[in-house]
């Protein structure tokens, strides 16, 4: 009894430390973006909004934060598209060759970045001639989306009946028909994760935009290149809280979206 | 049950197959459906008979052959394209939808109005006694009702042959019997065609007016149950239905229409012959175990009578109240007969030498088993 509790009381700490080490340094964050001293350190000065108020001003940050976002909404839906017909035809039809063609979607997953970025860098510049911007930084990230959106869906699309869409053919649906009625709203869920990741990966995505972003910097670049500059860090952290913020409702709304998925088709199983 | 005319065929097959590489699931599949008709798809699972109906129901394609529905050959048409619907295994109720919907849902395909839709949904609700329930969520319903819904759902559409893929499988056994019933009623009174696929005898038996056994791909006979159970035409369907002894030998004569087999050395049994048996084939004779009688005593009128006479030597009785069952071994090597004898007279009224259960059968104690010719049935080896 007694090393139960003894041990109980280690395993109790080992995780609050681990908690803390997850999320205390997130948590700083907002903390010092309303600190009135251009320095991130302790003691706290005094309550102040003109960080945030900063961000108004600051015209680079504003475009940077554009950038990223249209590349990530762009990448999201590409992505999201490409995996469904990816997921549906790796669920729904004997393909020949399945196996590798999974193999060959899934590989940029463990590919390392750089080798991509490099790789990639080297066929738009010397092989096509093209100018970097930020289509070359998207099309790099469709590339390391589309499997991450290909397995949330091929997960969402295993887990339904297979009769249910055999069901609506039956009853006087066309293929298209069918899809839009049955398997899309039941697929749905895994749409906005998958939406939603990619979404996330594209926009704080540094490496391959930094090789092949040319003169349009993304904001991880900006706020990287922002670091050297000890006045700009306010900037940044004020801008960390709010895209914490906003992460934090997205999440919220993805899990809330999920459960409802998951009593849905709860349904479905028997 | 009643033999289908052929000119009203509502289904037509001709060699339909299904292939998987050298492997046939359907081979070769010729016959026809009635009108109205209510037919069952029997067999082992794997047997081919849901690959049979889902090609019938155009969601997998056959390799060869033809489908004709009421006359109109299918070729390769879609499900959404064919006059028939389908209550699956799995029910596959769709579950973003509520129960008035997913039995509405095959209307809004037909450019019904909305009036019209929710009238022919409600009449759906009360043939199936859902009434009231069509606001339900599907989760929120039991699997009985979920079948009913299913059910609703593909008759609401009128099609002209309902196909069934072993719907009350997942039922339990009461529930399971009930629906049997309602199964039966709702097709007398809809008039629709029938397809019902089950591995179940009893409720083949009991609910079709033919019943097509399959096994391996091949369909093996085709009739009535009543058919089925006393003139089964192979040895495999005379043991898929119920129990059956069987008796291997050769033909040694024929006359009058009535085969003597040699089973053994020195031992006959006489049992109608078929069209092509001839003397000198191998053969089975198969027998019920309910038409073959026991008697402690030897028979009086022993051949004279005219029924088949085996001396055997009992191995294990077991009295079962309506009935008791007896078996028994009448050569080494052999597999032991099963007898099951009705107890329908009263205890006292049993006659001397008769065996009413296994107070009265010694083991190892010889019996007497009689059945009359016409009992038998000879199939080829």
């Amino acid at each position: 009894m007694e090393t139960i509790r003894k041990h109980l009381n280690l395993l109790s700490l080992f995780a609050v430390l681990y908690l803390a080490f997850l999320y205390v340094p997130v948590l700083l964050l907002p903390l010092f973006s309303f600190n009135d001293n251009i320095y991130v350190t302790l003691p706290f000065k005094g309550f102040t909004l003109k960080w945030y108020v900063n961000l108004l001003a600051n015209s680079s940050l504003q475009s940077a934060l554009w950038a990223s976002v249209k590349v990530g909404v762009g990448v999201a839906i590409l992505s999201t598209f490409l995996g469904l017909l990816a997921a549906r035809a790796m669920t729904r039809y004997r393909l020949p060759f399945r196996r590798s063609i999974y193999a060959l979607i899934m590989l940029p997953l463990v590919i390392p970045y750089m080798v991509i970025g490099v790789s990639t860098l080297v066929i738009l510049r010397r092989g096509l001639d093209m100018d970097l911007s930020l289509w070359t930084v998207g099309a790099s990230h469709v590339l390391i989306t589309v499997p991450l959106s290909m397995l949330v869906l091929m997960a969402r699309m295993e887990g339904f009946d297979r009769s249910l869409e055999e069901a609506s053919r039956d009853l006087g649906d066309s293929a298209w028909r069918s899809f839009r009625r049955v398997t899309l709203p039941l697929v749905m869920p895994g749409i906005v994760s998958s939406l939603l990741l990619c979404f996330i990966t594209s926009f704080d995505e540094y490496l391959l935009a930094f090789f092949l972003a040319g003169s349009d910097a993304t904001l991880p670049i900006f706020i990287f290149s922002s670091l050297r500059f000890p006045s700009k860090i306010p900037d940044v952290l004020a801008l960390g809280s709010l895209i914490l913020m906003v992460s934090i409702v997205l999440v919220v709304f993805a899990e809330w979206l999920r459960r409802r998925g998951v009593s849905g088709s709860d349904s479905s199983v028997l | 049950m009643t033999q289908p005319a052929h000119s009203s065929a509502m289904i037509s097959l001709r060699s339909v197959s299904k292939r998987f590489g050298s492997f046939a699931a359907v081979d070769a599949a010729t016959f026809d459906i009635a009108a109205g008709e209510f037919f069952s798809l029997l067999g082992p699972s794997g047997c081919g008979k849901t690959t049979l109906l889902r090609m019938i129901g155009g969601f997998e394609r056959q390799s060869e052959g033809e489908i004709l529905i009421d006359g109109e050959s299918m070729g390769i048409r879609p499900a959404n394209q064919r006059p028939t619907n389908m209550v699956f295994q799995s029910y596959a109720i769709f579950p973003h939808l509520d129960i008035a919907e997913n039995i509405a849902y095959g209307l809004i395909n037909r450019g019904l109005d909305k009036a019209s839709i929710a009238r022919k949904v409600a009449q759906a609700l009360e043939m199936v006694r859902l009434e009231g329930l069509g606001n339900r969520r599907t989760n929120q319903i039991s699997g009985g009702q979920r079948q009913r819904v299913a059910l609703a759902r593909a008759i609401v559409c009128e099609p002209k042959v309902l196909l069934l893929d072993e719907p009350l499988g997942a039922l339990d056994k009461k529930l399971r019997e009930e629906m049997q019933i309602e199964l039966r009623q709702l097709q007398k009174t809809l008039g629709i065609t029938f397809i019902f696929v089950t591995h179940d005898q009893e409720e083949a038996l009991s609910l079709s007016d033919r019943i097509a056994v399959m096994a391996r791909g091949k369909v093996l006979q085709i009739d009535t149950a009543t058919t089925l159970y006393e003139r089964p035409n192979c040895r495999e369907v005379a043991g898929f239905i119920g129990n059956m002894n069987f008796f291997e030998g050769r033909i040694s004569s024929i006359a009058n229409g009535v085969a003597a087999v040699e089973i053994g050395p020195g031992q006959h049994v006489r049992v109608p012959a078929g069209g092509g048996s001839a003397p000198g084939q191998a053969a089975i004779v198969a027998v019920r175990p309910e038409k073959i009688d026991a008697a402690a005593t030897m028979p009086q009128g022993n051949g004279s009578s005219g029924a088949n006479v085996i001396k055997a030597r009992a191995l294990a009785g077991s009295y079962l109240g309506d009935r008791s069952l007896v078996l028994a071994q009448w050569r080494d090597g052999t597999a032991p007969i099963s007898v099951s004898l009705q107890n329908r007279k009263a205890l006292a009224a049993t006659a001397p030498g008769s065996i009413i259960g296994t107070d009265s059968v010694a083991l190892d104690a010889a019996i007497w088993l009689t059945w009359p010719v016409e009992a038998g049935v000879l199939l080829n080896s």
